[in-house]
């Protein structure tokens, strides 16, 4: 699907500062070797399934399925990877191929600390340094990400820059590449910035939708008519659909980020409320002003909470391949809650995105129908947002139990926050 | 060559500073338009970037303030930004504006040999240069990039974001000893050079040297009452050029 010089139709591209272009090349002419290296396979396999837990399962949703009394809905559970989301599968790839070029370093963005959370991960198994740029609005929100990383072993950043989210984090990592060269790999989380890495972590990430096939033939014996997956960057969305694409049976939907709703300025929904522009080293679809300036976004989830989408689906996009729709906070939140209290699992609220389409959706499909929808992570990270969104400080209550250490804020933070999680 | 983000802290400040370089002696001001997501500047320009942008700054207001004062300066005007404002824009109604407003080049940092041609015919049919630039990583592919040049080369000095460094360490020489070999197109030395001796330095291997967060620190001190102290400068570092 990708032509030579990185382009998927008219996006993609490799628009980047000269002093990153000998990097990027090496690094496409690394993946290309190793890619098809039956040694890096075999010992990346080994990663996915003895460390990840892969494959993941495919659940069969049955209360939620007959309480909406439509199609079959599946649930890929991508939650109960290792580090609590699809992020693993993508970073184990980079990781071992980071190693194998030599590299004793890796630094990553993060939004909602799940990737963070995933490369601080992996750097602690084979032994590399980690330093993960995170917003400040985002380490606010997602307080325990932070201290996981910590704990792993990996340097936080926090950036002040901008609006202190995940754009913010992933131009602070481009600047600090360009700083750092010989030693370092930027583990990019999702299928975005310059050629090569929407094709890499695509092809990392593909490993979901072959599962996905895989398991549908066993257990329904046909492939699935609809996949839907929530999209930020759009990684977990592209990895459940890169292998279905050729199946024109197959129904393709992306989740963007509605946040306060699309006709709102408080809005992440790239496909729905951008153009074609190009930033963060690829041409696809932004939300900017009429000047070009990158507009500032708004999600509830900190994972969706980035203006622009992966070069893939901008072309999926223009080719009418797949939908994307866009899905409210509110609505995201009561899926959220819908699924905690029907199936017993408690989503990622980037998840809970995709959640909220099928809830729409499947009441209108025949019940001989199927829908594979991705829970790309689970939601212990995100119980103390909602709470909050719902009125509720679960923060301020505990603050009373847990006495004050001088000294020792984020340990005292971290206790706070974890009721039950891990 | 100096380097000007435009709009900070005001439109009405930029055009006193551009004549104040002008009048002290600069061989070509490189006028920054503001980017919300500057990816290859430091924290110098960056602050530069968000007050500009804060103040109201579009590229529309920048090119009726480069009409404005147009026929005062006699240096070119190149302007310096990053490729969604152009592209966003409309790639030929911007270079419309700049052949209008008397803008002889465009320089942007997140455009690679590799993706020039988004850019570089349509800057051919304006009579415009679209400036190439070389990094130290660049290595072989300095005979590529530099036998394609239009204008001037610009020299990357340093690994890293702009911004000033107290030590320049990458051999300029050798980089452009390799540019001279595969064109006759000048080249000048930008990225970190903050004083009169670094100039001076640099102007040992490269046809020019190129000034930027040294120069935009000066303004975020000074503010509106920045044309004096900027003119000082630009005159100190001309003059520690012409001791060579």
């Amino acid at each position: 699907m990708t032509n030579p010089n990185g382009r998927f139709g008219i996006h993609g591209g490799q628009y980047i500062p000269e002093t990153l272009m000998s990097t990027v090349i090496e690094l496409e002419e690394a993946y290309n070797h190793y890619k098809d290296d039956p040694g890096f396979k075999q010992e990346l396999d080994a990663l996915l399934n003895e460390y990840a837990g892969r494959p993941s399962r495919l659940y069969f949703a049955k209360k939620m399925t007959e309480d909406l009394g439509g199609a079959k809905i599946y649930l890929k559970r991508e939650d109960l990877n290792h580090t609590g989301a699809h992020k693993i599968n993508n970073v184990l790839g980079q990781a071992l191929l980071a190693k194998k070029m030599g590299k004793t370093r890796l630094i990553a963005e993060t939004g909602a600390g799940q990737h963070g959370v995933a490369t601080a991960t992996a750097a602690a198994l084979m032994g590399m340094e980690c330093v993960v740029y995170m917003g400040v609005e985002d380490m606010r929100r997602q307080a325990l990400n932070v201290y996981r990383m910590r704990l792993l072993g990996a340097e936080v950043r926090g950036v002040e820059t901008g609006t202190g989210t995940l754009k913010d984090a992933v131009s602070e990592c481009m600047r600090e590449w360009t700083t750092r060269i010989d030693d370092t790999h930027y583990c990019l989380g999702s299928v975005m910035g310059p050629h090569p890495f929407p094709t890499i972590v695509r092809d990392f990430q593909s490993v979901i939708g072959k599962e996905i096939r895989a398991q549908m033939m066993e257990k329904e014996g046909k492939l699935p008519d609809m996949l839907v997956a929530c999209v930020g960057g759009g990684s977990n969305a592209i990895g459940t659909f890169y292998d279905f694409i050729g199946d024109e049976s197959v129904e393709l939907v992306g989740c963007e980020a509605a946040g306060k709703g699309i006709d709102t300025f408080e809005t992440a929904a790239t496909i729905n409320t951008g153009r074609l522009g190009i930033f963060h080293g690829m041409k696809s679809y932004f939300c900017q002003d009429e000047y070009g300036q990158i507009a500032p976004v708004y999600s509830i989830s900190a994972g969706l909470d980035y203006p622009g989408i992966g070069p893939e689906h901008a072309w999926l996009h223009d080719m009418r391949r797949a939908r994307y729709v866009a899905v409210t906070d509110e609505q995201a939140v009561q899926a959220f809650e819908y699924l905690s209290r029907t199936e017993g699992i408690i989503p990622a609220i980037e998840s809970s995105h995709a959640l909220a389409y099928v809830i729409e959706q499947a009441p209108r499909m025949g019940k001989d129908k199927t829908i594979v929808v991705t829970l790309s992570g689970r939601g212990d990270k995100d119980v103390a947002a909602i709470a909050r969104y719902r009125g509720e400080d679960i923060h301020d209550r505990d603050q009373r139990r847990v006495q004050p250490r001088e000294g020792a804020g984020g340990i005292h933070h971290l206790r706070r926050s974890r009721p039950g999680d891990d | 060559m100096a380097f000007i983000t435009c709009g900070d802290p005001d439109l009405e400040t930029t055009k006193t500073i551009v004549r104040s370089m002008a009048s002290n002696g600069v061989d070509l001001i490189e006028l920054g338009i503001p980017f919300s997501d500057p990816t290859a500047e430091g924290p110098v320009i960056q602050g530069a970037n968000v007050r500009a942008l804060k103040a109201g700054t579009t590229t529309d207001r920048i090119f009726d303030m480069v009409e404005s004062i147009r026929d005062e300066i006699g240096v070119p005007l190149v302007f310096m930004t990053y490729a969604n404002v152009v592209f966003s824009y409309g790639t030929d109604r911007f270079l419309d504006r700049c052949v209008r407003a008397g803008i002889k080049g465009l320089i942007l940092p997140d455009v690679p040999y590799e993706e020039k041609e988004e850019f570089a015919p349509s800057c051919e049919r304006h009579g415009m240069c679209l400036v190439s630039m070389v990094a130290p990583t660049s290595h072989e592919r300095i005979a590529m990039i530099a036998r394609e040049s239009k204008g001037f080369l610009y020299v990357v000095s340093s690994l890293g974001v702009t911004g000033t460094r107290s030590k320049i360490t990458t051999d300029i020489g050798s980089m452009t000893k390799a540019i001279k070999e595969a064109t006759d197109t000048p080249c000048a030395v930008g990225f970190g050079i903050s004083t009169p001796e670094q100039a001076k330095e640099m102007s040992r291997h490269a046809d020019g040297v190129i000034i930027g967060s040294a120069i935009v620190r000066i303004v975020a001190q000074n503010g509106k009452d920045s044309a004096g102290p900027v003119g000082e400068f630009v005159r100190s570092v001309k003059d520690a050029m012409r001791s060579l």
